[in-house]
């Protein structure tokens, strides 16, 4: 491990041809294990499909899911999936707006898991519904079929938050991209140069687009922010304001946006480890950068944690006998492993994180953020199932576990975000190549240094005026155009 | 008089600042700071005290987003939910204020983000035919600045262009 990887976020002496380079180069050239991953996310969705074309020939009976457990895994999951999209909130748009460049290199591919896990949440209604051919009935449009949506239900508001988020943060990974596109543009060949010009829709990176690039993407930023946690929270509507044991609870919005942003968090943190490999990328995720999304996880644990015993403490204190008998079967009932799974991978496993050995050590790193992972899945299924197994009738009280269709279908779900989310990673830049050179300028400016090195720098000399040969691609007169 | 573009490539910001400098100082009769368009891998944090304010509408556009977010995203679903006569209200509003306010706020920040985005590319002249000089090693390491301007001022900007270092020059003369 070198010192700069170490101690800098990037190194300053970083020549930004070199940057270009280097991002280029990587997307076009992997290590094995990225089409290893491919081939494993590939296998994952094909469990999904065998899972899903069962339930749609059995009914979802299959499934398992039969009054009063008609919410299991596939709602579960749905809001994890929903959690794990505000990675990219946290890391573009809240740390954007406090000016932490340490952000630059890694931001765009926390931006891409937003677009994606929302994309991958989307299913989830989709196939909890069963009947396939009626998925258009979930989405809050007005009918003369007598089906009109009830604006008062937390359902319908999750489809219009859900919709506004994906359409925002699609637009903001997209706009935040067009300068790095324009670079790609000017290098590729062939299939790439196509769509590359395509998409930067001729940027030329002129003060006028700067400008007003830079506004649009704070902007945005600010917009997101609060839509975030008003996603977040009205997923918790549907269960805060429910009246059944367990979720109608104040303190459930707030527990579960820190909960989205802490696995948001251990996600980047898996997703830096291994885009570090494949793309050989140590240039640019440095241990420092993952030194401090480590932080800024374990603060988010404990802030979870914290909610967690709130919510604890409200229930006990609350003396309602039905939630409580929800809270003691949790920790001593038919789910009690999962729960304390869930506690341990949740509130004890990121004290890791405090350490700072631990911190800088990859493969400790790697194991920490899927433990964290693992446990903030399993929260989200405490959170659906137990209450369901205790409802406030006797005749509702029924223990269920889901069967192998659901295991399957949520197991595919990873292999169809890593699917997308591989593809983006290969086909676009996941490193911000103009915000790397403005990290290198900034960190020159601390240090007292030039930024005339690491640019082209050729001062006093080599002027061609008038006959200057034009970059590969570019013509110096164009039909219509007389040349000097 | 025939329009000419003509654009100088500097191998780092000094030069450029200061040869916009220049211009600023009127070496160029007739031509000022105004007719400058900078072109750069990233957004220098002094381009604006070198170029001077020049102002956008982006916050203006997108306050007009909110503002029609907000009204029509009300209306939409009172006029919905008021059009709506089947379903059985049990006593409860038509138009349910609690709910529509969520709805709203979630409408206010969609049409706020989209109006942003409208008037990002409107105001950044995205989509249009690249006309004007450019090196993709503008993408790279270098800056430019480039001009629109009558012929007759091109001799003396490129005057300017060689005396602050330019590493390359080039001009197009329309016909």
């Amino acid at each position: 491990m070198q010192n700069n990887e170490v101690y800098k976020d990037i190194n300053e002496d970083l020549k930004w041809a070199q940057i270009n380079k280097d991002v280029l180069k990587s997307m076009e050239n992997p290590r094995k294990g990225y089409w290893i991953s491919v081939a494993v996310c590939l296998f994952l969705i094909m469990f999904a499909v065998v899972g899903e074309v069962y339930q749609y020939q059995v009914g979802m009976g299959a499934a398992n899911l039969n009054w009063p457990h008609m919410w299991d895994l596939y709602i579960a999951t749905f809001i994890f999936w929903i959690g794990m999209s505000h990675a990219g909130t946290l890391l573009s748009a809240i740390l954007h707006i406090m000016n932490a460049d340490w952000r630059k290199p890694i931001y765009r591919f926390a931006e891409a898991m937003t677009t994606f896990s929302l994309m991958t949440a989307g299913l989830f209604p989709m196939i909890h519904l069963g009947r396939l051919w009626n998925m258009y009935w979930v989405l809050p449009y007005l009918t003369d079929r007598g089906i009109w949506p009830n604006f008062r239900s937390p359902l319908v508001w999750d489809a219009f938050a859900i919709s506004t988020y994906l359409t925002s943060s699609a637009l903001f990974l997209f706009i935040g991209m067009i300068p790095d596109l324009a670079i790609c543009r000017d290098n590729a060949r062939g299939w790439r140069k196509k769509l590359y010009t395509a998409l930067s829709l001729g940027w030329r990176g002129d003060d006028r687009q700067w400008r007003n690039f830079r506004r649009t993407y704070l902007i945005m930023a600010c917009f997101l922010i609060p839509l975030a946690v008003s996603v977040h929270s009205i997923v918790s509507s549907d269960f805060a304001m429910s009246i059944m044991p367990g979720w109608s609870v104040t303190s459930f919005p707030p527990y579960f946006v820190a909960g989205a942003l802490y696995s948001g968090c251990a996600a980047i943190i898996t997703l830096f480890i291994l885009l570090r490999y494949y793309f050989r990328w140590e240039e640019y995720m440095t241990i420092a950068i993952l030194e401090k999304t480590a932080k800024l996880t374990f603060a988010i644990a404990m802030v979870w944690t914290y909610l967690n015993l709130i919510e604890f403490a409200s229930v006990w204190y609350g003396h309602s006998a039905a939630d409580k008998e929800v809270l003691l079967a949790k920790f001593s009932g038919p789910y009690a492993p999962f729960f304390w799974g869930m506690i341990f991978c949740g509130s004890v496993v990121p004290f890791a994180l405090a350490f700072e050995k631990w911190r800088r050590h990859l493969p400790t790193m790697m194991v920490v953020s899927i433990l964290l992972n693992i446990g903030m899945w399993l929260e989200r299924w405490m959170i659906v199932t137990p209450t369901l197994s205790l409802s406030y009738h006797p005749i509702a009280h029924d223990v269920m576990w889901p069967s192998w269709v659901q295991w399957f279908i949520v197991l595919g779900s990873f292999g169809w975000f890593g699917l997308l989310f591989l593809i983006f990673v290969k086909v676009f830049p996941a490193v911000s190549m103009y915000e790397c050179k403005e990290m290198v300028l900034h960190r020159r400016e601390l240090a007292n240094k030039e930024i005339s090195p690491v640019m082209a720098n050729n001062p006093g000399g080599g002027a061609s005026i008038g006959g200057g040969s034009p970059a590969p691609g570019v013509a110096n007169k164009s039909p219509g155009v007389e040349g000097s | 008089m025939k329009k000419c573009r003509i654009l100088g490539l500097f191998g780092n910001f000094d030069d450029a600042f200061a040869a916009i400098g220049d211009f600023k100082n009127k070496k160029v009769d007739g031509i000022t700071v105004d007719d400058v368009t900078f072109l750069s891998p990233i957004e220098h944090p002094d381009i604006d005290d070198v170029l001077g304010p020049r102002p956008s509408v982006i916050p203006k556009v997108t306050l007009c987003g909110a503002a029609f977010g907000i009204t029509f995203g009300f209306l939409f679903l009172a006029s919905a939910q008021s059009n709506f006569l089947i379903q059985p209200q049990g006593g409860k509003a038509i138009v349910p204020l609690p709910s529509n306010i969520v709805l709203t706020y979630e409408m206010m920040i969609l049409f706020s983000v989209i109006f942003t985005v409208i008037a990002f590319l409107v105001t950044t002249r995205l989509f249009r035919k690249r006309k004007s000089l450019y090196s993709e090693k503008i993408s790279l390491d270098q800056v430019a600045i480039e001009f629109e301007v009558d012929e007759k001022y091109i001799d003396q900007i490129k005057g300017v262009f060689k005396d602050n270092h330019a590493v390359e020059v080039r001009e197009e003369v329309q016909t």
